[in-house]
């Protein structure tokens, strides 16, 4: 108790030298903190907009099926089995038809996926009500970003070219019934989507899907031969690796900033111990130990990330907290970066991330402020309180 | 009065046996268009929106399974080679000395951009093998005489279910070409011209494609030089080829 009382008083009598360093220091804390969050809200706001965009609950996926091949869409489909059929009755799951096809706006050809959803499923955030608009062209419902690439808008007519289950070419006139705004690109980026029972008569398709998503909170997934389920730590992976992936991008900056802080730490602490040798010596001298000085030197040093906590929680908390509640808009368009991410990020600061970054920084300050005061232990007292170093 | 009726209901339907049979005449391009194999070298224009682009290969093929191109130009297209046996088809690139492979329904996607897809540029195959041909009228083409050919796939796997030929008269080469969806949707048309003689038979040197979904004007194909039912060594159409 001593000890961290005379620390206290040691550190508040240095005046300007202490509060520098507790400055730098609550800046660490406030930009490590601030990093986190950005990164712990976009993790919880990606993965949101891709369970109510894309993912539901899970998806059943057809043996054959790869997202990531797009050689695998001409032979994974099929008709779903009695026990899958069961949940999309029952409005727990619905299906999803999904095939290549080219469009041609403006005479212009891109490549997109067809994919046929039933417009009135309620299962994913997708609009597919706007579907039911009646009319003689293909009724096809595009997002943002689909729309902006390929300069569509609402109720803009263009020629669809694709090929039937036979491999022969067909082709018709589709017409956007509606334009969605997402933030998953996967369900927006070179996509059309359609009425899935038109889908499959243009296909031949009859009653044929590629997955099935389930509802959000079903955890009825029964097992189906020829259909793998998938659950949300599968379908979720890639926002997974993507956040792990910024996060040892987001540690150099942790580490940079952590580093400037304590040399700022070490090097008041070479500096104190320099210049107080005859307070070292006197205190030796009266009866301490070499041990209880370092203690003393050491406390000293590690107190200053508590002062550092205090100075960030008074200027840091209104400025993450504005932060929280405002967001962060993101710059440019964001639809080109290829990956889920809001126009607008909530950081999210939990109890635990303020936590364990308050304990590492006070460890690092401690074992920081121990090493030169190591130095103590091989004074000469006597030569200390002349004031000559060793 | 009774005969004039009867002359009257009769007279499409003998206007229409003057039409030659369909088969006979498709028999007869294919006798023109169609060989046991051919060596050619091509060039193959592509018009964009902005610019055009030349290719040349050198083209190698057997019937409608086994084909072998090697790009010759431009430099960046240079060694470029792609093996078609049956339904897969090998690409190699001597920049990555990489070979992928694409199969089934991908073999009827656009070559480099251009209107022809690889089923275009690589088959020989005979339409009387796949489709249903009957004459329906007499058009002339460039002062040409022709007879309109329809033809109906009855293989649902053809990927052009109807398409319309102009047929010349004298020479049995189509000159003209139109192929539908299954929907009825004109996809693409072909102009054939600069027709020879070449070992005997009548061959259009120039093609052009224009896919009839897409703006520009469409992709030509000129044959430089080529020779029918040539002996062509099996290595060549063998993998071991594409790296050769």
């Amino acid at each position: 108790m001593l000890s961290i009382k005379l620390a206290y008083k040691n550190l508040i009598g240095a005046g300007l030298r202490t509060w520098l360093n507790v400055f730098v220091l609550s800046l660490a804390f406030v930009i490590i903190i601030w990093h986190k969050g950005m990164l712990d809200g976009w993790d919880h706001q990606a993965k949101s907009d891709m369970i109510a965009w894309e993912c539901g609950g899970g998806q059943y996926w057809n043996d054959k099926y790869d997202p990531n091949d797009l050689f695998t869409l001409e032979e994974s489909h099929g008709i779903l089995p009695q026990t899958l059929k069961e949940l999309e009755t029952k409005k727990e799951a619905t299906s999803i038809l999904i095939s290549q096809g080219s469009i041609y706006p403006e005479g212009r050809m891109q490549s997109v996926l067809l994919k046929g959803i039933d417009p009135d499923q309620q299962i994913l955030d997708i609009p597919s009500t706007k579907l039911k608009t009646a009319g003689s062209e293909i009724q096809v419902l595009i997002g943002e970003y689909m729309a902006k690439t390929n300069r569509l808008k609402k109720g803009d007519v263009f020629s669809m070219r694709w090929r039937t289950s036979n491999g022969a070419f067909d082709a018709a006139d589709a017409v956007v019934a509606g334009i969605f705004k997402t933030n998953v690109p996967t369900v927006d980026a070179a996509q059309l989507w359609l009425p899935i029972e038109t889908l499959r008569q243009m296909l031949d398709m009859p009653d044929e899907s590629t997955i099935l998503v389930t509802r959000q909170i079903s955890e009825n997934h029964p097992e189906a031969k020829g259909w793998k389920f998938q659950n949300l730590s599968i379908l979720l992976s890639d926002v997974d690796k993507m956040i792990q992936a910024k996060s040892i991008s987001g540690s150099i900056l942790w580490l940079i900033l952590m580093m400037l802080a304590m040399l700022a730490i070490f090097d008041t602490q070479v500096l104190s111990i320099f210049r107080r040798q005859k307070e070292i010596g006197t205190c030796i001298a009266l009866g301490m130990t070499k041990g209880q000085v370092i203690r003393l030197f050491t406390i000293e040093g590690a107190m200053h990330s508590i002062f550092a906590m205090i100075v960030a929680l008074l200027w840091g908390t209104p400025l993450l907290y504005l932060q929280a509640v405002k967001g962060i808009t993101m710059p440019g368009d964001k639809n080109t970066y290829g990956i889920t991410i809001a126009d607008v990020l909530y950081p999210s600061y939990s109890l635990g991330l303020v936590a364990s970054t308050c304990i590492i920084v006070f460890i690092t300050t401690a074992i920081v402020s121990y090493l030169p005061s190591r130095k103590i232990a091989g004074m000469n007292p006597t030569e200390a309180i002349r004031g000559k170093i060793k | 009065m009774k005969a004039l009726i009867i002359l009257l209901i009769l007279t499409p339907f003998l206007a229409f046996s003057q039409y030659p049979d369909g088969k006979d005449l498709l028999a007869k391009i294919d006798r023109n268009m169609s060989s046991t194999s051919r060596v050619f070298t091509s060039k193959m224009i592509i018009h964009g929106r902005r610019s055009s682009r030349t290719i040349e290969s050198k083209t190698w093929s057997q019937g409608d399974k086994k084909a072998f191109t090697e790009y010759l130009s431009p430099a960046r297209e240079k060694g470029n080679k792609m093996l078609k046996l049956e339904e897969q088809l090998w690409i190699y690139s001597p920049s990555t000395d990489r070979t992928i492979s694409i199969s089934g329904h991908m073999l009827r996607q656009s070559v480099m951009g251009s209107d022809m897809s690889y089923e275009d540029m690589m088959e020989d195959p005979k339409l009387l093998n796949h489709y249903n041909a009957k004459v329906i009228a007499e058009e002339t083409i460039d002062g040409r005489p022709c007879w309109v050919l329809r033809l109906d796939a009855f293989d649902p796997s053809m990927a052009y279910q109807l398409r319309k030929i102009w047929v010349d008269k004298q020479h049995y080469i189509p000159l003209k070409e139109e192929l539908y969806a299954s929907g009825g949707k004109l996809l693409k048309k072909t102009t054939l011209s600069d027709i020879r003689n070449i070992q005997g038979r009548w061959f259009p040197m120039k093609i052009v494609f224009k896919d009839m979904l897409k703006e520009g004007e469409g992709t030509e194909f000129i044959i430089e030089e080529i020779r029918f039912d040539e002996n062509i060594p099996e290595y060549i159409f063998s993998k071991a080829s594409l790296k050769k």
